[in-house]
């Protein structure tokens, strides 16, 4: 049943994780993946990975659904881990035709590899743990610093806001809309792919015309309470930088120093 | 003969999942062809499962759904044929049509079917007649009708599948009274026409009285009652007690009946409340 999603990817709770500052959350990722690209030998990425276990255990969700948010990027880790090992260079391994292993290529493998995978867990830790609502607000009082460029940042955060809100009402409304025309015989499940995007049309419209009807009604509700986005808006719920994320913040410093220092330290293989 | 028949009916949301919900347990009936059945049951009792059940929309998680004797699921790729035999009408019906015309929305259904040149444009035509919709309409855009007759093109349309029970979930919610008057009249007349069986959920006691032959009374996902409309609404006091209501000329039938005047409680409409109050009062000059 579509109505049994959950919004976005939140999975509520209570963790250290959980209750961190949106804001502090982004930052950190940020700096997270341009300290993951700066690894440059085994003893950083082996530094690397064991904070990220680290994060993952103490954001208290089960590892499971780490793995599986890993299956949607299977793929691309696969190819490209591939790739790197036949365009490497280096010390020659194996050779067959036009494939050469090299051991340049397997390390460029490994690294990638790892990457990408730290790289999605740690992405799911942000998405996993935050609320979509706190994520929109956090962005728009990130990207506050852009209205100097005439850049409209509460009004992209409200519609980010809304169509986060919607999506569960709209996947509701696609569900009853595939019901009335199944029940008219609509057969969305058997035939060729174009007979099937051409089964689509009966519920697309459908779906649009409600979309847009109730675009209108929030818009008249919002006026009707006069709304008037940007300037001088307080809110419900504020945002605040507490201790934790200070200790959040001071221990990821710690992490990243002690990756820069093993890259000066150790020789770079990558 | 059973036109259509639940046996031992369990119906599980997200079976295996951690939102497992029970929604129906144990629900058998059997209805007749040619009947008026109402269903009528709190919100959240298990009326939608119900009727998406009885179409084929959703597969009981154990029991039978029997359409004339046989088991719809018996062969699942044939299931369409079952939706057209059952046809459902869904709440707010209105949101459904898509067409450029009237006339193309309501031949959906039978084009599916198969149907085809005279066979097809009669059947639009009966339905839209049924529907209470008139000839020029039908050449307009759906969306520009107005609230009430959209609805009637989105009940023309599985009318035109000329199905063999007719669903009808909440088809008078939003409608004014004229509006609902004339929407069940029409589907009054359609039953009699037809001698389709027709099952109709709603929440006005009055509708369903005045329409309905039995009713289905479902309660927190369990069929309490199955019985004729009168002898359903004579336990008003059990009703209640599940959160319905019975029809207001009955509940002052009901009243009358506790302040020790001797009144026949099984009044269903106010034409009958009338002539009940009148016999009553014309007993006492004599």
């Amino acid at each position: 049943m579509v109505r049994d999603m959950t919004l976005g990817q939140y999975l509520p709770g209570n963790s250290f994780v959980h209750r961190l500052d949106a804001r502090s959350k982004i930052l950190l990722l940020i700096a997270y993946i341009v300290f993951l690209f700066l690894c440059r030998n085994f003893v950083s990425l082996l530094i690397m990975t064991l904070f990220s276990f680290l994060i993952i255990f103490l954001t208290r969700i089960s590892f499971l659904k780490y793995l599986k948010s890993l299956r949607l990027v299977l793929v691309v880790i696969i190819i490209t881990g591939i790739m790197n090992i036949f365009y490497g260079s280096g010390e020659v391994l194996w050779q067959w035709w036009i494939f050469t292993v090299t051991k340049g290529g397997l390390i460029n493998a490994a690294f990638v590899v790892v990457r990408i995978s730290l790289l999605m867990m740690i992405s799911s830790v942000l998405t996993y743990t935050t609320s979509p609502t706190d994520l929109t607000d956090a962005l728009e009082c990130l990207m506050k610093p852009l209205t100097i460029f005439h850049i409209k940042v509460h009004e992209i955060a409200m519609m980010m806001t809304i169509a986060l809100r919607f999506i569960p009402v709209l996947l509701d409304e696609t569900d009853k809309i595939m019901n009335a025309q199944k029940s008219r015989g609509a057969d969305m499940e058997n035939g060729s792919p174009i007979r099937r995007v051409k089964a689509l049309i009966p519920v697309l419209i459908p779906l649009f015309v409600s979309a847009f009807r109730r675009a209108g009604d929030l818009a008249t509700a919002m006026e009707c309470r006069c709304y008037n986005g940007g300037k001088n808006r307080t809110r419900m719920k504020v945002l605040h930088f507490s201790l934790r994320d200070l200790a959040a913040s001071l221990s990821s410093l710690l992490i990243f120093s002690a990756i820069i220092i093993s890259n000066i330290m150790f020789s770079n293989v990558i | 003969m059973s036109v259509i028949k639940a046996e031992n009916i369990r119906f599980v949301y997200g079976a295996g999942t951690a939102f497992e919900k029970t929604a129906l347990e144990n629900v058998s009936f059997e209805i007749d062809q040619g009947e008026f059945v109402g269903i009528i049951g709190h919100t959240g009792s298990g009326k939608s499962t119900l009727v998406q059940l009885l179409n084929g929309l959703l597969k009981p998680t154990d029991g039978r759904i029997c359409l004339n004797d046989k088991d719809i699921w018996e062969k699942p790729k044939k299931i369409r044929n079952v939706r057209f035999k059952v046809g459902m009408v869904f709440q707010y019906p209105e949101y459904q049509l898509f067409e450029e015309t009237v006339y193309k929305d309501i031949a959906f259904g039978p084009k599916n079917m198969g149907l085809e040149d005279e066979e097809l444009d009669k059947k639009v035509r009966e339905a839209a007649r049924f529907a209470g919709l008139r000839e020029d309409q039908l050449e307009s855009s759906p969306f520009e009708l107005s609230g009430g007759e959209k609805r009637r093109a989105a009940i023309a349309g599985v009318i035109a599948m000329d199905p063999d029970v007719l669903i009808l979930d909440e088809p008078t919610a939003g409608l004014d009274p004229l509006g609902r008057e004339a929407l069940l009249s029409q589907i009054n007349d359609y039953h009699k026409v037809r001698k389709n069986t027709v099952m109709l959920v709603s929440h006005s006691m009055e509708d369903i009285a005045k329409l309905t032959d039995r009713l289905l009374v479902m309660s927190k996902g369990r069929l309490i009652m199955l019985d004729t409309t009168e002898k359903v609404f004579a336990r008003g006091e059990e009703l209640e007690k599940i959160g319905l209501k019975v029809p207001q000329i009955t509940k002052i039938m009901m009243l009358l009946r506790e302040r020790g005047i001797s009144v026949d409680t099984s009044a269903l409409t106010v034409e009958k409340g009338f002539s009940e109050i009148v016999n009553l009062l014309s007993g006492i000059n004599r």
